[in-house]
């Protein structure tokens, strides 16, 4: 519990903005590699998948504030906004480059987003996480209330899903890597099925 | 048949092999040339013939080649094969060739060879995945093996397989598709003459990882079709099953042929992101047969190339 604690002071003591800054070095370093020669020889790909990648580690490192919360009694939530923040710039600068350097036709995108599932998936997810974005401000929380804030971000619980899905898909056969996101995607929600109304209740 | 074309080229007339070596290639060559006196065994080169059937675009260099390949036996990312490959050990290899040939037999890489003349074949290379190299393989036509099998007039199939050697292949832990990979052609695909089996690539024996000791070469069809490390050929009288095929059958049909117009239910195939271009490069329209059609389209006549994809 010690560690925990010091953890948790830690985290009191330290701002959340650098965050955004942090996060934009890797997707700077990735263009850089890739205009460099750094990425190999089909460095659109690499760029578009690491971003995707990195999209969904920042979107579960999202669902797992929570229970990290209620299970380890780890006090992260501050930083949350900054990762789902960041977990939309990264699969917009994803999307982006599907739709600038790989694709490149705009006729092909549309016909794509319709034709293909795995990218009608990912889009329906992505467009889910347009209005999480823009009302990640004190702003909106305020003019919403807190309790239609919370009911449209629950919006997260089907979009991050559908994210880990799309990257099931997109692979060729059935592979382990994507397999085990999605496993770790369904265990975060499945700790959210515990019954806290109830339990909040009978301590009070 | 090797040696069937005739042109006015020259040998002087070819790129120097230092213009297509990369640069830690040649200084590791010097070193060598500077340590033992001679250039050794990796400078000799195969001394494949050139062919009228090669394509005059210029192939991607040797590291691209041998750096971004889909050989699942050693893992599934592009990089994998190239890391693990070299844990295949192609000393004594064997390849079995049975079903309805009048010589069923084993045969080694020498039997193989013996008698052969080795060709270049610059193809141009297209992946189901909707990208695309230039590749100047060195081997010689699948129908020449096949004449000295003596094919049986019941043939109608020719079924390939490759090497499984679990403790040599660490991609095959994992199930992605139902191992050993096995492909196919009928017939008279196998036959035409741009099919080939190859064994070496920039007139060098080929690297573990683009399929030695010997692949096949199909060049109008998607590059999954182009079986590498061949251990086993057999001539059927049915379509044999193929891998990817067996794997998602909506996806990967047996032709497999490149085709512009019959779209994977995953992504279009009207064009390709040609390797080696960099992020800002341009996709290319994808051709028909993959530009071949002038000497396969024939096969296919009245096939509708959308049902047999």
């Amino acid at each position: 519990m010690a560690l925990v604690d010091g953890i948790n002071g830690a985290v009191k003591r330290l701002p959340s903005w650098p965050l955004y800054l942090l996060g934009a070095v890797p997707v700077v370093w990735l263009f850089w590699q890739g205009l460099t020669g750094g990425l190999g020889v089909d460095p659109t790909k690499v760029i578009e998948h690491k971003l995707g990648l990195w999209g969904l580690w920042l979107l579960i490192a999202g669902l797992a504030i929570t229970p990290l919360q209620r299970f380890a009694g780890l006090r992260l939530i501050k930083f949350r906004r900054a990762i789902g923040l960041l977990a939309f710039f990264y699969i917009l600068t994803h999307l982006l480059v599907w739709l600038v350097l790989d694709v490149q036709i705009p006729a092909q995108i549309w016909a794509d987003i319709l034709k293909r599932p795995y990218i009608t998936i990912g889009m329906a997810a992505f467009l889910m996480m347009l209005p999480l974005a823009i009302t990640s401000n004190n702003w909106s929380l305020r003019k919403l209330g807190p309790v239609r804030w919370r009911g449209l971000h629950k919006l997260t619980y089907l979009l991050v899903p559908l994210g880990a899905v799309h990257f099931v898909m997109v692979v060729k056969g059935w592979q382990m890597e994507p397999l085990y996101y999605l496993a770790v995607v369904i265990a975060l929600l499945a700790l959210r099925l515990r019954p806290s109304r109830r339990r909040r209740a009978a301590a009070a | 048949m090797a040696g069937r074309w005739k042109n006015d080229l020259n040998w002087s007339d070819t790129t120097p092999k230092a213009a297509w070596l990369n640069r830690r290639q040649i200084m590791a060559g010097i070193g060598a040339a500077a340590f033992g006196g001679i250039a050794g065994p990796a400078l000799a080169g195969l001394g494949a013939v050139k062919s009228d059937f090669s394509t005059v675009e210029e192939p991607n260099p040797l590291d691209h080649i041998t750096s971004y390949c889909n050989y699942y036996e050693f893992g599934t990312g592009k990089e994998d094969p190239a890391r693990n490959a070299h844990m295949l050990n192609t000393d004594g290899w064997q390849v079995e060739i049975d079903g309805l040939v009048d010589k069923p037999g084993t045969w080694t890489m020498d039997d193989i060879l013996a008698g052969t003349t080795l060709e270049e074949r610059i193809y141009r290379f297209r992946c189901v995945e909707a990208w695309s190299m230039v590749i100047p393989w060195v081997g010689f036509e699948l129908s020449d093996l096949l004449a000295r099998v003596g094919v049986q007039s019941g043939a109608k199939y020719v079924a390939f397989e490759t090497a499984l050697r679990p403790d040599e292949m660490p991609g095959v832990r994992s199930p992605v598709i139902d191992w050993p990979y096995v492909e196919g052609l009928r017939l008279d695909e196998a036959m035409n003459p741009l099919t080939i089996l190859a064994t070496g690539l920039y007139d060098e024996p080929i690297p573990n990882q683009n399929g030695a000791p010997i692949r096949l070469v199909v060049p109008w069809k998607y590059g999954f079709k182009s079986i590498k490390s061949i251990v086993r050929i057999s001539l059927t009288d049915k379509e044999p099953p193929t891998s990817w095929n067996k794997t998602n059958g909506r996806e990967y049909g047996f032709y497999s042929n490149v085709n512009p117009t019959v779209d994977h239910p995953r992504w279009s195939q009207a064009s390709e992101r040609v390797i080696g271009g960099g992020i800002l490069a341009k996709r290319k329209p994808t051709l028909l047969f993959n530009g071949y059609g002038e000497q396969v389209a024939d096969l296919y006549d009245g096939m509708d190339l959308a049902k047999f994809y």
